[in-house]
């Protein structure tokens, strides 16, 4: 598509695409008409004996040329070349995309029409919903959850049956089509004896191994500073707010009393991106009846 | 009429020739880009670098991350599922010199801003198998050493008055004064890793809700 800041522009491209062809066809003209000596060299002599003549081209050396010049012509009418010209045919990268687009689309979107009307457990349990929820997930979460969906340090495992905002099809749902924002504010002000008593309270909630004196004066410190507030008084969590269940064994950053003591010093904030603008509903149903599905030992 | 003979014994007029025969193409394939107004005139959104990204996107240029990503997403279908709205001419405006690459070893980033949160980009730079573990990208912890004041923002201003006087020469809205002015105190303590992700997290954002 060509949109000149003036009219100049088009008659130059014009000018020097037809000037060029035209020039190339004077060109074989001339050199059709040309008379050659035969036997008479160029004056070059290589290795002894390599001599260089001046013999006409093979004529369907020639004819290849008339040919590219026909072809120049054939373009220029049907595809966009020639200035302002927007060639018979109309085309256009745009439109092509448009055309592939539409096409996929209509065989595409009949089946996800077809998902969307299904709940999302049937769905989960469907095989062809399944391997376009496989190949969505590779091609949109991989990268932040893995190829195999258990997760990083710091972005969640999907596999296991433990969630951050909830495992239902309907919190899956908004977390994909709205994102999330976890924020963990830090408490290094807290000093770094509380702290410390606060990691070993932590970690003695999931059985591991801690300090027990210091574990009863973290247990202390978790509601006397405000920790209970996000992640309740029984440091389950709250999935209204994604914060996470101290209790069990599933850890986002790790479990060493190190890691934990720096989530609590610096705090910990990350962000799951919201999705629905660029995939729409039909993708984000089919994903979230993935990702449902990953949790169910299927 | 010159002889065949003449232009292989002299040097300078072979090279002459030379020239103008490569300069034809250019004529026609190159100059009339210049005076297009889809290719001079920015897409609704696009505004210039500010002054973290201008100097982000030097420690892009400067690590060769061009040389394994492209910025240009083609209209293919299968690069505009994956990638977001295909590239076009009026996002590049700004950039001096563009970044489109022309080898992709790893993906596009054209559309990665807002892809991944701030989190995701700082773990995969610090070391890309943490979180992709099939990745081949070399890890970039060294960034988060150096204060971008003290490397590549270390002339921020005087890259901004080049990138006003280029943008003024089009009449392209651009840097004030002050923005200028303001540049350092903008980067402040940032590390090299700091400003690379908020040009990351700028890039190809103008056109990124536009569902194809």
């Amino acid at each position: 598509m060509s949109d000149f800041i003036s009219d100049f522009w088009n008659l130059y491209v014009i000018v020097i695409v037809a000037g060029s062809i035209l020039a190339c066809v004077a060109l074989l003209i001339i050199q059709s008409k040309a008379t050659f000596t035969p036997g008479k060299t160029m004056g070059h002599v290589w290795d002894e004996t390599l001599e260089e003549y001046n013999n006409p081209m093979p004529q369907w050396w020639s004819w290849l040329f008339v040919i590219t010049v026909v072809f120049a012509f054939v373009y220029l009418a049907l595809y966009p070349g020639l200035g302002n010209f927007k060639g018979v045919l109309g085309w256009t990268s745009v439109g092509q995309h448009k055309d592939e687009v539409e096409k996929v689309d209509a065989t595409v979107k009949p089946l996800f029409n077809k998902y969307l009307a299904m709940d999302v457990k049937a769905v989960a349990s469907d095989k062809q919903a399944m391997e376009m929820g496989k190949n969505l997930y590779l091609t949109y979460c991989m990268q932040c959850h893995g190829a195999d969906a258990r997760g990083a340090k710091g972005f969640p495992n999907l596999t296991d049956s433990d969630w951050l905002y909830g495992g239902e099809p309907e919190q899956i749902k908004l977390t994909l089509n709205e994102g999330r924002m976890g924020v963990m504010p830090p408490h290094a002000q807290l000093g770094a004896d509380t702290v410390k008593d606060l990691a070993n309270y932590v970690r003695s909630l999931s059985g591991l191994p801690s300090d027990s004196v210091r574990a009863a004066k973290g247990k202390e410190a978790f509601a006397a500073v405000g920790c209970s507030g996000c992640h309740g008084l029984d440091a389950k969590g709250m999935q209204a707010i994604g914060s996470p269940n101290l209790t069990d064994k599933v850890w986002l950053y790790g479990s060493s009393e190190a890691v934990i003591t720096e989530t609590i010093n610096g705090g910990r904030q990350n962000k799951m991106p919201a999705w629905k603008e660029f995939l729409g509903e039909g993708k984000i149903h089919v994903l979230t009846a993935y990702v449902y599905g990953l949790s169910q030992g299927k | 009429m010159i002889k065949h003979e003449q232009i292989e014994k002299n040097v300078g007029l072979l090279i002459v020739l030379t020239l103008l025969v490569v300069l034809w193409g250019g004529l026609l394939e190159i100059v009339p880009l210049f005076f297009q107004k889809s290719t001079t005139t920015p897409v609704e959104g696009v505004k210039p670098y500010d002054a973290v990204r201008l100097v982000g996107r030097d420690v892009y240029i400067r690590e060769g991350c061009f040389l394994c990503h492209s910025q240009m997403i083609r209209p293919f279908r299968a690069e505009t599922e994956r990638y977001g709205h295909y590239s076009v001419a009026g996002e590049f405006v700004y950039d001096h010199p563009f970044q489109w690459g022309s080898k992709r070893t790893g993906p596009d980033l054209h559309r990665v801003g807002g892809r991944y949160s701030n989190e995701w980009q700082r773990a995969h730079l610090m070391n890309p198998r943490d979180v992709v573990p099939e990745s081949n990208m070399p890890a970039f912890a060294f960034l988060a050493n150096t204060k971008a004041k003290d490397s590549v923002g270390a002339d921020v201003e005087s890259k901004m008055e080049v990138m006003r006087s280029y943008a003024n020469a089009r009449g392209l809205p651009t840097y004030t004064d002050a923005d200028i002015k303001g540049a350092k105190a903008a980067i402040g303590d940032m590390t090299e890793m700091d400003v690379l992700i908020a040009y990351l997290q700028g890039m190809g954002t103008a056109l990124s809700t536009m569902k194809q």
